[in-house]
């Protein structure tokens, strides 16, 4: 059956990569010929500069600092975004005990809770951003009035407003606004796990804790690690940018405490002018990102159980 | 038949191409990709409308029957003012055609029309979208507008254009030498903006020198309003009050070499005194809690409110923050206070300032018919509407005689005619953008007026960044002349 298998699924798959070739290769390529360039986006004319914008982007601070920041945001958010989905879909799911009909099922009133995660998933970043800029308002905002109301009215943080917790309400925000994606993700995953496995461990006199390590998480494995990746490319492109962008001082501030790479390339591009050296950090994050999804792929594979 | 797993098999696992296919999808998402959509590719080789014939009534030569192309900054100032001058264009030629568009995304519109040459005859280049001046300048995209500054005027035939305007608007449009590329239309008072009311409450007057205003200040405490708040989350709205304080402090030719990124100019004392005089305001205590955090809105509502007296801003405010303005409010807006007697320069001292840049295109299609529409706009007429409708002041001097104005654009009116010749005018926030409001208003005076820097210390970075700035090859530098 392997005679012209691969005849067969190129076959099948031309139209869909010729499309990809044009409409997302070829960008990439011409990005990488403009990062050799000084174009400044607002006049046709430029010329070759060779690695000048590499040198510069290897010198310059403020790259760094967003990097750092990138790094930070795809090191931590899928940690604890995953971390949470994984704990509350296991609880949806399998975390209850004290049914009587169903050997397996969810804490009561798990089919509610499901519809709340979500719910922040239907709001676009941008309102979610804008919502919790209001709610961090160091003046009237609900934080700071919670904080008064419950007697700590001499703690009031300047919140997005003081560099040392900027960057980590940004990322609170977007912990808020994913979770419930991964939940039902992890979820739909666990439903489809045979029920006799968490019987047989039930029998067993398994603890939750025993359960989800033995049984859940390695057969959910591989949606975790999906969701890895996907998480990745929320805090390495669009998410950390809008949610930095909307939120932040300055924006990327106070004294680019919240830049991350996405921000910079905009508002090179799009602020000061200089469209060649954007994409020459375009491609730095592109280099990241890539490198991100290798360790990932690379760090989770281990053998799978078909079932 | 498809493996279930790639190790040890030779044939591609279906797994794993639906594995590989999906991670090769996903790496690919970020930012890269829509900039080079918008890359240089074909230029048009559509040519320029004829020129019309010069006549006393059509002194630029306006092609009467040539369409006009026309885009505005829809923000602040809507874009009835635009629609309504327009309408004054086809009244004189009327077979042209005018296109008028209303946009607030003045960047990502434009950017591929100049990338292909086919921009449009008249840009209102403003907003969060605002192309930059200094690159569409240095790549040669703009008019020289000197024809419509030569031109008489609609009003009067034996002035020139050029003498309608108020102070500092023709010599803003010039960024290197005799050419004029940008024409502000609307003209900004900036200063230290505060409520009658309220200072009457406290049986004051509008403190003159700064020992008056840290005792107002501390008179505002005990009552429990804060002296002053700022935008806390755009930091640079603060050289709003603190450059022209400077410049009264130590002369006009400090900000002029701040300008021109003078190595040390940061240095000179005067900034050193504002730095401090301001620096006290929060170490005081007089800067309203929590002010860091705030937007530009949550800031001027706080201020709407009572909560604090003073507001470093620009006449705009009061149309901005009117939905919260109570109706006693009385909005006036003041020169900076005086340090102390040895000022070089009076109190009155004020930083005033063209805003809304309309600019013509080099390769418009119609250009004489562009700036015969920002003729027909910087006739009195329309720049009473202009006022009528906006709240603000235009280019145009005068024009307000007949109109009532609100306490707070009276107020304007009246410190400029006190300034006098007194009007500074600094360019960091149109030469270089990122480095007036990213590092020397955001990272410095920002973190200064938040207590995480010293005078000193803020002084250091600012220095560090301007140098930074000087010596960067890759931005276009000017001078004042």
């Amino acid at each position: 059956m392997q005679h012209g298998k691969y005849r067969f699924i190129v076959g099948f798959l031309v139209v869909p990569l010729v499309l990809y070739a044009v409409f997302v290769i070829w960008p990439f390529i011409q990005a990488i010929y403009y990062s050799f360039t000084d174009w400044t986006g607002l006049s046709p004319d430029f010329k070759m500069v060779g690695f000048d914008n590499y040198t510069r982007m290897l010198k310059d601070d403020i790259f760094w600092k967003s990097l750092q920041h990138s790094v930070l945001l795809v090191l931590l958010l899928p940690l604890v975004t995953l971390g949470l989905a994984l704990f509350f879909a296991f609880m949806l799911n399998v975390g209850g005990r004290r049914r009587k009909n169903a050997a397996v099922s969810g804490v009561r009133g798990s089919s509610f809770y499901k519809i709340a995660y979500f719910f922040p998933q239907v709001l676009s970043i941008v309102i979610v951003a804008l919502l919790f800029q209001f709610a961090f308002n160091p003046r009237s905002g609900m934080l700071n009035s919670a904080l008064e109301g419950i007697g700590l009215g001499s703690i009031q943080p300047d919140w997005l407003g003081d560099p040392s917790l900027a960057l980590v309400c940004v990322m609170s925000v977007l912990i808020w606004s994913t979770v419930g994606f991964f939940v039902v993700l992890f979820s739909a995953g666990m439903a489809s796990i045979p029920k006799d496995f968490y019987e047989a461990a039930l029998l067993d006199g398994a603890s939750r804790v025993t359960t989800f390590f033995k049984i859940t998480l390695p057969l959910l494995w591989d949606t975790v690690q999906s969701g890895w990746v996907y998480m990745g490319i929320l805090a390495l492109g669009v998410e950390a940018f809008t949610a930095v962008q909307v939120m932040t001082v300055g924006p990327g501030g106070p004294d680019y405490a919240t830049t991350v790479l996405p921000l910079y390339v905009y508002q090179t591009a799009f602020r000061d002018g200089q469209a060649g050296y954007a994409t020459t950090i375009g491609v730095g994050l592109l280099i990241i990102t890539m490198a991100f999804a290798a360790i990932v792929m690379r760090l989770g594979r281990r053998e799978r159980l078909e079932f | 038949m498809g493996s279930t797993s790639a190790h040890k098999n030779e044939g591609l696992g279906r797994r794993d191409l639906i594995k590989r296919s999906a991670a090769l999808g996903l790496i690919t998402v970020p930012t890269m990709s829509f900039l080079s959509a918008c890359a240089s590719s074909d230029t048009s080789s559509d040519e320029t409308v004829k020129k019309g014939k010069t006549s006393a009534k059509n002194p630029l030569g306006v092609n009467a029957t040539a369409p006009l192309d026309v885009v505005i900054f829809n923000g602040g100032f809507g874009e009835q003012y635009a629609i309504d001058a327009e309408k004054q264009y086809t009244a004189a030629y009327p077979k042209a055609k005018v296109k008028h568009t209303a946009t607030q995304k003045i960047q990502s519109q434009l950017q591929p029309r100049f990338n292909g040459g086919t921009p449009p005859d008249l840009i209102d280049n403003s907003g969060a979208e605002q192309m930059d001046m200094g690159v569409l300048v240095g790549k040669k995209q703009l008019l020289d507008l000197t024809p419509l500054m030569d031109a008489p005027s609609i009003d009067d035939p034996s002035k020139k254009v050029r003498d309608t305007l108020r102070p500092g608007v023709l010599e803003m449009g010039q960024f290197d030498g005799d050419p004029v590329w940008i024409m502000n239309y609307a003209y900004t008072v900036y200063g230290v903006w505060y409520s009658q009311t309220a200072l009457d409450n406290l049986d004051a007057q509008y403190p003159e020198n700064w020992d008056d205003m840290l005792a107002l200040c501390a008179k505002a405490k005990k009552k429990g309003i804060a002296g002053w708040t700022y935008a806390g989350k755009y930091p640079y709205y603060l050289p709003f009050s603190l450059y022209p304080f400077i410049g009264k402090i130590g002369g006009r030719e400090v900000l002029d070499k701040i300008d021109n990124l003078e190595p040390n100019a940061w240095k000179d004392p005067a900034v050193k005194s504002a730095f401090e005089a301001y620096y006290e305001l929060y170490q005081k205590g007089y800067i309203l809690k929590g002010t860091p955090g705030l937007t530009h809105i949550q800031s001027q509502t706080e201020w709407t409110k009572g909560k604090a007296l003073f507001i470093p801003n620009g006449s705009w405010v009061e149309n901005e923050a009117a939905p919260t303005t109570p109706k006693d409010f009385k909005m006036m807006v003041s020169a900076p206070s005086s340090l102390d007697s040895s000022d070089k320069l009076p109190f009155g001292t004020i930083w005033a300032a063209g805003g809304e840049p309309f600019v013509v295109p080099a390769k418009a299609k119609n250009p004489e018919g562009g700036m015969e529409q920002l003729r027909i706009m910087l006739s009195e007429e329309s720049s009473k509407n202009f006022t009528k409708q906006v709240k603000s002041l235009s280019a145009f001097n005068g024009g307000t005689d007949g109109l009532t104005l609100s306490t707070a654009l009276q107020a304007g009116v009246d410190a400029l005619t006190k300034a006098g010749d007194n009007v500074v005018n600094p360019r960091l926030q149109d030469w270089y953008g990122k480095l007036q409001k990213e590092q020397i208003g955001t990272a410095g005076i920002g973190e200064m007026m938040a207590g995480r820097l010293t005078p000193t210390e803020a002084i250091k970075k600012i220095q560090g960044y301007a140098d930074a700035a000087a010596k960067d090859q890759s931005i276009k530098h000017y001078k004042h002349q």
